[in-house]
């Protein structure tokens, strides 16, 4: 029993040897000849300089601009969505949080909107998610942003229909058609990876400023995930079971109606959780061009520092999250439940229950509707201003008495790690950097993804941006590094122990979706602005996502092999160093690769707080007349180097699966 | 000519606004009652409709206060119905030109803007000064001006190098700057006044205000470009260095500037349509004027004793209401 965990793990580190090698070797070449060439052919450009590129996007945005009231297709067409979107989250807002049909109130009131809010959850997901429907509801009005929260939810159910509507059809023709899953493929990755304040100005060009930008904007970011994830759960279905259906004599639309759909409800349900969580990330960043909600709260709370009212709007944003999280993935549970065990109890009994909760729901909703006590929540209930005053209070006893440490912490990884790294990322000529990335690329996957790289370096060069894309790559990279660490200790640590997962998940859930503006202050004031601050913001945002794949992959080890180690007298140490996490290291690639995709989204927000380079191009793109094309570029660069990166970690981790697979 | 066609939608919008707000005015009916704001008083008078105004506001909170103020008279006084809505600079200036945005009621120069906008498109129309001076400059916390007295001078600066390097700094003195949308000369400045030191950008107000607090609070060292009016100044009385003087057309040439930032007075924005309205609420936006300690007293209500931007201008409206009657038209 004990040999079969041992063996296996030291054939398996075989093949990773020479490999290791070649890498210290290409390193230590590239810091060879970088003393000898370093200062040569590095592109510098200063902060307000252009290349021609630049100068000529600057250009054609301006026709586009000049264009916008003559054509056609502004006056016919994008008015007419802009129309339909603004009159849909309207309408939303009418019912649930603004003023509206002649009432001083609206249509529903808090306590029908709780109701209602609670009948979904119960009818599609649990007694349990029911419950924390109700508390999390309860409490936006408790933290006294009623309102606030209310057009977060609009908007934010606008655009996740929205986004349904236009996802689900994409991924069903995803699924079923090889060619245009290769073609929306690409598409949907640099969708993901654009920063939002490339596009967010000139939106509001074509949608004007109001719901429909920022619905726009929001579904942009929201789509991808629940096309992709529809079509991995169409191609997901069994080939056996299609061809099943197929020898039933089914056509092709009737086994994707009846066979394929159904059993990929529950992936579909998935897609449609990951839409709402993306659709969320946008609420403070749509805000920026007047999007109702808490976004709002949190953007004016920055302009006074005022970290108190910022977490506040920001913990609501968080509940709102974990609740719809959690009810999605209640219904996507009772869906597999219903599913596995086919129907158990009659329709009747369901339709009784049905009946029941909607009845008491219709009740609760018309006592909101006529009295005041259930429409407008009250205001003595109001706990926000503690919630304000507990986390001022922490953030200034953190700023006094911390500051000392983490100057310290700062000034080590800067000196010790970040600028030797930036220095030799930014004063080596180009073309030797360009060599390393493809040698990189060449040692750890194939040669498709060295063609990948190539063209990725070409287009970095062309962009003009090439200097401030290495600082960027320096910094993203410590990031990432980081991130790992922290993935590991706290992501081992988490899955073996079920009591530590509960604690830690909400955590992690809350890093996840409380607004990075909410913690940059703090961060602020702790660390300066400095390139670190920037580094700890991304890892704030990263971490959850790597501790969560990794604590996957450790809880996803056979327990044969835990058992036989243990068996085998292994200590608690050799039990994670030899057998869990060398098993787990598919899941931990993918950790890695998925950190440091988060972690580049972070990169425009670490340009506002002293990481500048390509965050910074973004963000004075988004502020100045002149520097829109470069920042423009700056964005697609940022998208560039989230491909190189993503390829090469993704196909090193099939490669290092795929070998791990043979040698067993 | 451009704003009416792609208004086709918008004209409709305005055209139910106008009328809602007509029937408000023939006798207040059940249930649209607009905000008890009273507009049978102002059109009793025989002067012009209102309607609704939008006023962009700018992300930071000086601007705020101004905007509250003049949004607070435009509603209690003229009986208008004021939008506000939050937008960075350049995206209410776009908004111009969309029909989107009236006012800009606190404008830091933006040449660039000013030449697509009004010149240009022909869109949008200065309404004449604010009445504060925005000054730009090179501040030091308090207790390095106390500490080093000669600090403030720029001649001075190179010897005090060593105190203000930083990680970011590569060995140099670091000089501080803030957001991407500001006005800033400071690397040709650093250049050309031959300085020791290296601008690292940190890319947003929030960033400098909590690098000055900080360095107050803590006794560290920081060198900094900040401006006023602005609220913080009121919390930390940062001190100004000096650079050498402004004169006229020395910072023409962008890459040879060697002097100190002009005083910038700040003015109002509109758009074209607004200004033609014959609108009460533009004779408001142009008559306008009040002094930076104004200004920083309201924003000192808002960030500070964390009232909302309506209180703060209620009160200080209440307390000023003379100021107040001049802005008022006076037909």
């Amino acid at each position: 029993m004990a040999t079969q965990a041992t063996p296996a793990g030291g054939l398996r580190r075989l093949p990773a040897w020479p490999r290791r090698y070649l890498l210290a070797a290409v390193v230590a070449a590239w810091v060879l000849i970088w003393v000898f060439v370093q200062g040569r052919d590095t592109f510098q450009l200063g902060g307000a300089e252009l290349t021609p590129l630049h100068v000529r996007i600057n250009e054609g945005s301006e026709v586009i601009d000049n264009s916008r009231n003559d054509n056609p297709f502004f006056l016919y067409f994008i008015n007419y969505i802009r129309l339909f979107l603004d009159e849909s989250v309207t309408f939303v807002q009418a019912l649930i949080s603004r003023p509206s049909f002649g009432r001083p109130l609206p249509v529903v009131g808090w306590l029908g909107v709780v109701a209602f809010a609670t009948a979904i959850a119960l009818l599609w997901g649990n007694l349990r998610v029911a419950l924390l429907t109700a508390i999390g509801f309860a409490s936006f009005g408790l933290l006294g942003l009623w309102e606030e929260s209310m057009d977060t939810l609009a908007l934010t159910l606008a655009a996740v229909a929205l986004s349904l509507l236009i996802g689900i059809p994409l991924g069903v023709w995803a699924g079923v058609n090889d060619r245009f899953n290769r073609l929306v493929t690409p598409l949907l990755d640099f969708m993901q990876t654009m920063p939002t304040f490339v596009y967010l100005a000139p939106l509001t060009l074509f949608f004007l400023i109001g719901p429909a930008s920022a619905t726009v904007a929001t579904v942009i970011y929201a789509v991808p995930p629940a096309i992709r994830i529809t079509a991995h759960g169409i191609r997901e279905v069994r080939p056996a079971t299609l061809e099943a259906s197929a020898s039933l004599g089914s056509t092709a639309w009737q086994s994707l109606r009846k066979v394929r759909l159904p059993l990929a409800k529950r992936t579909i349900i998935v897609g449609v959780n990951q839409t709402i969580m993306a659709a969320l990330c946008m609420v403070t960043i749509a805000a920026l061009i007047d999007a109702p909600g808490l976004g709002k709260t949190v953007v004016k709370a920055l302009e006074t520092l005022d970290v108190g009212s910022a977490f506040n709007a920001g913990l609501a944003i968080v509940v709102m999250a974990i609740v719809l999280d959690r009810v999605t993935s209640a219904a996507g549970r009772r869906v597999e439940i219903r599913h596995r065990a086919g129907r158990s109890r009659g329709p009747g009994r369901r339709r009784a229950e049905i009946g029941a909760v909607l009845a008491v729901t219709g009740v609760l909703a018309y006592l909101s509707h006529v009295y005041v006590w259930a429409a407008e929540f009250p205001s003595e209930a109001n706990i926000g201003r503690y919630v304000r005053q507990g986390v001022d209070a922490a953030t200034l006893w953190a700023q006094d008495n911390l500051a000392v440490y983490t100057g310290a912490f700062r000034n080590a990884v800067s000196y010790g790690l970040l600028n030797p790294f930036e220095a030799l990322l930014t004063g080596s000529p180009w073309w030797l950097v360009g060599a390393v990335l493809i040698a990189f690329a060449a040692i750890l996957s194939n040669v498709r993804v060295v063609l990948v790289t190539a063209v990725c370096v070409a287009l970095l060069v062309g962009l003009g941006l090439w200097q401030d894309s290495m600082v960027t790559l320096a910094s993203t990279l410590v990031a990432t590094v980081l991130v790992m660490v922290l993935g590991v200790v706290v992501g081992v640590w988490m899955g073996r122990s079920d009591r530590v997962d509960q604690v830690v998940r909400p955590v992690l859930d809350a890093g996840q979706t409380m607004p990075p503006f909410v913690y940059l202050v703090p961060i602020l004031g702790l660390f300066g602005a400095t390139r670190i601050t920037a580094i700890i913001a991304a890892v704030v945002y990263a971490a959850p996502v790597a501790v969560k794949l990794t604590a996957d992959g450790i809880r996803g080890v056979a327990p044969s092999a835990v058992e036989a180690a243990t068996a085998a007298g292994s200590s608690t140490w050799q039990l994670i160093t030899k057998v869990q996490l060398p098993m787990a290291r598919s899941a931990l690639t993918l950790a890695a690769s998925q950190g440091l995709i988060y972690v580049l989204a972070m990169v425009v927000v670490g340009g506002l707080v002293g990481a500048g380079a390509l965050g910074y191009d973004v963000v004075a793109g988004f502020s100045q007349l002149q520097l829109r094309g470069k920042g423009l570029a700056a964005g697609v660069a940022i998208v560039v180097l989230g491909i190189m990166l993503e390829r090469i970690t993704r196909t090193a981790a099939r490669r290092a699966d795929a070998e791990a697979h043979g040698a067993r | 000519m451009t704003v009416s066609r792609i208004g086709r939608p918008r004209a409709m919008a305005l055209l139910v606004a106008t009328g809602l707000l007509v029937s408000a005015c023939g006798g207040a009916k059940v249930g649209e009652s607009d905000g008890g704001a009273a507009p049978a008083a102002s059109s009793a008078d025989g002067k012009k409709e209102c309607g609704t105004v939008n006023i962009a506001i700018n992300p930071w909170v000086g601007y705020e206060a101004t905007a509250a103020v003049i949004a607070h008279v435009a509603e209690k006084d003229l009986g208008c119905s004021v939008t506000k809505k939050d937008l960075k600079e350049e995206i209410a200036w776009q908004g111009f030109a969309t029909g989107e945005v009236d006012a800009i009621v606190e404008n830091w120069a933006h040449d660039d803007l000013k030449k697509k906008y009004i010149e240009d498109q022909k869109v949008a129309v200065s309404a004449g000064s604010t009445g504060n001076k925005g000054v730009i400059g090179w501040y030091v916390p308090p207790w390095m001006a106390e500490k080093y007295p000669d600090i403030t001078d720029w001649k001075n600066l190179n010897k005090y190098a060593d105190l203000f390097k930083t990680s970011e700094s590569g060995g140099k003195g670091q000089l501080l700057d803030g957001d991407p949308s500001f006005v800033t000369n400071d690397a040709a400045l650093v250049k050309n006044l031959k300085l020791d030191y290296k601008v690292v950008y940190a890319g947003s107000e929030a960033a400098l205000i909590t690098g000055f607090r900080q360095a107050e609070k803590q006794k560290t060292p920081m060198l900094g470009y900040f401006y006023e009016p602005q609220w913080f100044l009121s919390e930390v009385k940062l001190v100004k260095v000096k650079l050498p003087e402004y004169t006229e057309g020395c910072d023409a040439d962008a890459e040879k500037v060697a002097c100190d930032y002009p005083l910038y007075d700040l003015d109002k924005i509109v758009s074209k349509k607004f200004a033609d309205s014959g609108s009460p609420a533009y004779d408001l936006v142009k008559n306008f004027t009040w002094t930076n300690e104004d200004q920083n007293l309201v924003a000192k209500y808002i960030s500070e004793d964390k009232m909302t931007a309506e209180e703060a201008a209620e009160k200080w409206v209440g307390d000023n209401p003379d100021k107040v009657k001049a802005w008022l038209p006076t037909s």
